[in-house]
């Protein structure tokens, strides 16, 4: 079990670093012109709603993460 | 660099003897008051003491102010403020039983003094990838990093010594990556943290003399984060803290909502007859990392917290991986 735990960590430490890239190449350039003073806002609500789908898929790959090796621990 | 040195080993002195010399009054004064609770992972009925929270914030303010003294740095005072409210949070919540939003949204209000000194830099940094600016984003990620670093360190603190000995791991690895990012002043505003935490966790290791409570785990895990914040180092100090994310993540993906341990009715673990910690089968219960470590057969407590050191020592050389990361750039 404790073998599975330290999968479990470097496995979200790979996670953060594609998640990093991700966020950088895509998140990052997005830019909005066209509506004056309000394209960085807008252009930051655009982000953050990306962002809060990417933690949401984060959590989601982290929680079959999660079932897949504890269970896989506590079957051996 | 060198001209750092002297303030930097003030207040590293400082630090630890604050915390060292006030804790034993400290127990002395809690004791006469009767403000202790039962140790629950012993045979005996052992009461222990607690909050320890006030010596913790002590230790804290005096050495950031002999730090401002030398440095005079906004960020000093963003960090003394969102920190002492910190403790105020979890001494009202030592004191009286709060509800389950409390925590959350007053530390929120807590990590504002970093937004009003202008203490953090927009700029989110990636290791490999580099930087991304979210300037609004990133407000957002100021108010939900102080509750966030606050709970999960308040939420390992289940065992003796374990949340202040994951500190001193946690902060001594970041306080590092803060140097291996030439982020100097800042290391050195850390140091003190790690400190602290190891005189406080001479008190507090099994078996514990002292709990720190929710005003000494919330100080500790406020002022880590609002490091993470004023250093740019909020990827690092992440994995830094990786194995208390993971109790927290577990805890909460297994009772799928926010709420206080206390209103858990399931029982993630149990005793045997030596009194050894061993995982229960209750399916009400939540899944917590303890709970996890003690899948693989029942533990001393001793032996669960040495298991959750190791995993924060492995995850301090993945911070220190990452921050040699922030270098590199692909």
């Amino acid at each position: 079990m404790r073998t599975g735990i330290y999968g479990f960590l470097f496995a979200m430490w790979i996670l953060i670093l594609i998640g990093g890239g991700i966020v950088v190449t895509i998140l990052g350039p997005i830019e909005v012109t066209g509506y004056g003073d309000a394209n960085w806002f807008i252009a930051s609500v655009i982000k953050a709603i990306i962002a809060i789908i990417l933690v949401v898929i984060w959590i989601l790959i982290l929680s079959k993460m999660k079932n897949w090796i504890f269970k896989k621990e506590i079957r051996t | 660099m060198i001209d750092l040195v002297i303030p930097a080993f003030v207040s590293c002195v400082i630090a630890f003897f604050v915390v060292f010399v006030t804790t034993p009054p400290l127990i002395k004064f809690l004791k006469k008051r009767n403000m202790a609770v039962k140790d629950m992972n012993k045979k005996e009925d052992i009461m222990v003491v607690r909050p320890g929270g006030p010596s913790i914030i002590l230790g804290i303010i005096v050495s950031e102010i002999v730090l401002y003294a030398f440095l005079q740095l906004n960020e000093i005072i963003a960090l003394i403020i969102t920190t002492s409210a910190a403790f105020a949070i979890g001494y009202v919540d030592d004191r009286k039983v709060m509800g389950g939003w409390f925590k959350p949204v007053t530390l929120a209000i807590a990590a504002i003094p970093i937004i009003a000194f202008g203490a953090y830099d927009t700029d989110l940094a990636f290791p490999l990838f580099g930087d991304v600016q979210i300037p609004l984003l990133y407000i957002g990620l100021v108010l939900l990093m102080i509750p966030i670093t606050g709970n999960t360190i308040n939420s390992i603190d289940v065992l003796n010594g374990v949340a202040s000995g994951f500190m001193v791991i946690a902060s001594f690895s970041l306080s590092i990556c803060l140097f291996i990012v030439q982020n100097y002043e800042i290391a050195i505003v850390s140091l003190p943290l790690g400190f602290v935490s190891l005189a406080f966790y001479k008190y507090h290791k099994i078996p514990s003399r002292i709990f720190p409570g929710d005003s000494g785990a919330l100080t500790l895990g406020a002022m880590y984060g609002t490091i993470a914040i004023i250093g740019g180092v909020e990827i690092i100090a992440a994995v830094a803290l990786l194995p208390a994310v993971i109790n927290s993540f577990l805890f909460l993906s297994s009772v799928k909502k926010i709420v206080e341990h206390r209103q858990i009715k399931g029982k993630p673990v149990e005793h045997t007859e030596d009194f050894k910690l061993k995982a229960t089968d209750d399916k009400t219960a939540p899944v917590t990392l303890v709970r996890l470590l003690l899948a693989g057969g029942p533990l001393s407590e001793k032996q669960i917290g040495f298991a959750i050191f190791k995993l924060g020592i492995f995850s301090g050389i993945l911070a220190v991986i990452t921050a040699f990361m922030m270098g590199v750039s692909l």
